[in-house]
């Protein structure tokens, strides 16, 4: 194998929960990011704590990268099984590098056999749990990096462990390191990542990262939940940065309680949200409709996973957005955002906080999986562009809280805030939020409520279209599948074909059935069973979109079948 | 402090006449009014039923909310604002049936609220059905046969959490439950006050007159810092027992514990987030171990 210049490489670790694979993710995406590759890293796990077959691929690249690729340049099976595992990814041109014993009776399948005694060297080291760091010190190596800047970095990672066992850890990322020298000796396995200066200060987190830092940066000091996949990390996160940022967090007995808090929170002039995933929405949805009625601001990360009931824990998926569309008994105005990279989880969370406020509406983010536990490098965030926007008001003596006033936001006080009294009822109420029966009082307030949409409407966030204004084909998507779906349409080599991805999927943007119409082909691509959005589109637009790519098996999208299902589509 | 500040002026009460949720209302503004805490001052914080109807007979912030809800809002508001003195009140049927998890959740969390619970033993505003403490035996167009569940005991359940103030009262003493209410409002801490209040529509048994042939008040020899003789008491058979019968005064409360007071006692409506700090956290992520 000749030493070359590679300019994008995927690398799969595949072993059971507890081997430790997620320790390999954390050390080698930011070791490699110092040393200025551009990297992507998801995976893919079992909802269980030990044993099962979990992988995590990481891409490294010369050029920026955020998506999933079914290609496996390099695999690192740990346990048995774990090939049998990824067989569909696998091909010719995969290089396993495994314990024989590992691979078993694979070892004379498709793909290419290097061999590496990943468990004899880490219980030489002292015990086999070292195997890890064998592997990254390995692919570290492979990768051309320095030895020093290896055993560096590990040393770090490692920092807060005992003395014995950042020793431990250093040899055994030092005799991953000979492997990768010794392998590149006897059979010229080598990778060459030119480095892109500018990666190396560059940000590297997930989604769950960029959602708390966003929350954060909206102003959010309050977050009741109860943990569920995938949408604790954002509970995780603003409960560790509480202390410095003054977040109330709070693990509620239910998400009942968790939803009822975040309405009490903002009541009282907090910046509340709550973090849950379908099952723990559907326990909320009375709390949302209370929301409604109460004309109470509440921000929901709804991370999306694989449903009905339990479904699939730890997986993905995009099938909530109907739910979250129409949860709730009762008729009242919702706001709907959907990510779709790293940016849009920053920005759309911090913005999510001052659109509840500014029109006294739930506004949920419709995240997933896949978006919370994707890692990539981005330039940054840019705090000069968030700000936050409070709009409540000091009350005076007869304060009405539910003033009928033209554009159905009325101003909103809190209790202790000036001299008025706020008095909020689920029940139907009067001007002052008193319960009433008035009947003629009843349209005049259904009515103020409605009005809030036509207010939100006027900020729309637009849909996102490139690489090109003019086109034939039209993808459109939205939420978690932006990088996929922009990776795809590169690999088409089309000039002719653009990409439609909506961040805000409700209200949907008045230019819709516009830009639909322009297109000869329209295809929606969408992470569920039903094509949710393609159906919302029809009911806004009246626009059927036939042309649909649907996947709902438990994992995001590949680039390689967009790319294969846009060429089928479009020929 | 006058009463009449709480006062709204001629009203339509959807309380039946002699309902004793009048009587804890009366109570209710003579106890705020004694402490001077003035309708500004108070936040109440009810779920659905006729007593969770009782904030808007008076002046007060209030926030009315769902069936079995009003706990976890409440304690979010003095969480948020711990200025404000926040009262919980409800039923029976909200606070210890559909509001069952919440009840124990909070007692262990211990906010600085006052629980009122009014304690009818049947559920009015559904017109007539076993509520969680009815006695067994207890005929309903539901039950027909009469209650066979044990009855809820809130405050053997409240006792066993180790809350840190646990009361009953009957509403046919007007003067006792008023002493109750002020030391449950004045009680740092969460504080439960379970409240006798005969439904004179749908409960032909638990009347007035049953009320009073079956309470007593907790003997003058009771300790109630102890923890055990107050559980023994809350457990006995026969008649009902009434006043004070727990207090733990070394417990510390939620707002306490949340640290976020501690350097700060701005409420929540008037913090902004520190930007230089986020931007030095946004910052770990370039360099990150």
């Amino acid at each position: 194998m000749a030493k070359k210049q590679n300019t994008d490489v995927s690398i799969v670790l595949c072993g059971q929960a507890g081997m430790g694979i997620q320790t390999v993710e954390g050390i080698l995406t930011r070791m490699l990011k110092g040393a200025g590759c551009n990297v992507f890293a998801t995976k893919e796990y079992m909802s269980r704590v030990r044993g099962g077959k979990n992988s995590t691929e990481i891409r490294v690249a010369s050029k920026p990268v955020s998506a999933f690729v079914n290609r496996i340049d390099l695999l690192i099976p740990l346990n048995k099984g774990a090939v049998e595992h990824l067989r569909d990814r696998i091909s010719k041109n995969t290089i396993v590098i495994a314990e024989e014993q590992v691979v078993g009776n694979e070892v004379h399948g498709n793909f290419r056999f290097v061999e590496a005694p990943f468990t004899k060297i880490a219980t030489d080291i002292g015990n086999k749990v070292f195997s890890n760091v064998v592997a990254v010190g390995l692919l570290a190596g492979l990768l051309g990096m320095k030895l020093p800047d290896i055993l560096d970095y590990v040393k770090k990672f490692f920092a807060s462990k005992a003395a014995d066992i950042v020793e431990k850890n250093t040899k055994a990322a030092e005799a991953g390191f000979q492997l990768a020298e010794d392998l590149a000796g006897r059979i010229g396995l080598a990778f060459t990542i030119e480095p892109d200066a500018g990666v190396k200060d560059q940000l590297l987190l997930n989604g769950g990262d960029a959602i708390g830092l966003g929350a954060i940066a909206g102003g959010c000091n309050f977050i009741s939940s109860y943990p569920m996949t995938p949408s604790t990390p954002v509970l995780t996160f603003l409960a560790r940065n509480g202390r410095d940022f003054g977040v109330i967090a709070e693990q509620a007995e239910d998400e009942i309680a968790a939803v009822n808090m975040a309405i009490g929170a903002w009541y009282a002039g907090a910046r509340a949200m709550v973090s849950t995933s379908g099952g723990g929405f559907a326990l909320m949805v009375e709390g949302l409709s209370l929301a409604g009625m109460l004309e109470s601001p509440l921000v929901v990360n709804l991370g999306q996973r694989p449903a009905p009931a339990t479904g699939l824990p730890t997986r993905t998926e995009q099938a909530d957005l109907e739910f979250a569309l129409y949860s709730g008994h009762g008729e009242f105005p919702r706001i709907l955002l959907a990510p779709g990279t790293l940016e849009q989880a920053f920005y759309l969370t911090a913005r999510a906080f001052n659109l509840a406020d500014k029109f006294q509406v739930p506004v949920i983010l419709l995240t997933d999986q896949y978006l919370v536990d994707s890692y990539y490098n981005i330039p940054g965030f840019d705090l000069a562009k968030v700000k936050v926007e409070k709009y409540f008001v000091k009350t005076e003596a007869d304060y009405k809280r539910y003033e009928l006033v033209k554009n159905g936001v009325s101003p909103r006080g809190i209790p202790g805030f000036g001299r008025g009294l706020v008095c909020l009822d689920s029940d139907e109420h009067d001007e002052y939020g008193r319960i009433t029966e008035d009947l003629q009082l009843r349209i005049k307030m259904v009515d103020k409520r409605l009005k809030k949409l036509e207010s939100a409407k006027k900020e729309i966030i637009p849909p996102e279209l490139f690489p090109k204004q003019k086109y034939k084909n039209l993808i459109v998507c939205w939420g978690s599948t932006y990088h996929v779906v922009k990776e795809a349409i590169s690999r088409l080599d089309r000039d002719d074909t653009s990409l439609l991805h909506y961040s805000q999927v409700y209200p949907l943007h008045q230019k819709t059935a516009d830009l639909l119409g322009k297109a000869g082909k329209v295809v929606v691509l969408e992470g569920n069973a039903t094509g949710q959005f393609a159906k919302l589109i029809r009911l806004n637009t009246g626009i059927e979109i036939e042309n649909r790519l649907l996947k709902y098996n438990g994992l995001g999208f590949t680039v390689e079948e967009v790319t294969a299902g846009l060429k089928k589509i479009l020929k | 402090m006058d009463p009449k500040l709480f006062d709204m002026g001629q009203i339509d009460v959807a309380w039946c006449p002699g309902c004793g949720d009048y009587g804890i209302l009366t109570v209710l503004k003579r106890t705020l009014t004694e402490l001077d805490i003035g309708p500004e001052k108070l936040v109440m914080v009810t779920g659905i039923g006729q007593a969770a109807k009782i904030p808007h007979y008076f002046k007060t912030n209030f926030l009315n909310g769902l069936h079995g809800r009003a706990l976890p809002p409440a304690v979010a508001i003095k969480a948020a604002n711990p200025s404000m003195v926040v009262i919980a009140e409800s039923g029976d049927g909200d606070m210890y049936g559909e509001g069952g998890n919440h009840f124990i959740h909070n007692i262990r969390r211990n906010p600085d609220i006052t629980n009122i619970v009014h304690n009818n033993m049947v559920y009015g505003l559904t017109k007539g059905q076993a509520s969680p403490t009815s006695q067994r035996g207890f005929k309903t167009p539901v039950q027909v046969a009469g209650v066979i569940l044990e009855p809820f005991n809130p405050l053997a359940v409240a006792i066993a959490l180790d809350a840190g103030f646990v009361a009953r009262a009957f509403i046919g003493d007007a003067d006792q439950t008023k002493e109750i209410f002020k030391k449950a409002i004045t009680h740092k801490g969460y504080a439960l006050v379970d409240v006798f209040q005969p439904c004179v529509t749908f409960n032909k048994i638990n009347t007035w007159q049953w009320f009073k042939d079956n309470t007593c008040y907790l003997d003058q020899t009771h300790d109630p810092y102890n923890r055990a003789a107050a559980f023994k008491k809350a457990t006995e058979t026969g008649k009902l027992l009434l006043g004070v019968f727990y207090i733990n005064p070394n417990k510390t409360t939620f707002e306490d514990e949340i640290a976020i007071y501690s350097d700060d006692k701005r409420p929540l409506y008037e913090r902004q987030p520190d930007y230089n700090r986020l931007q030095k956290l946004i910052d770990k992520y370039r360099t990150a171990g």
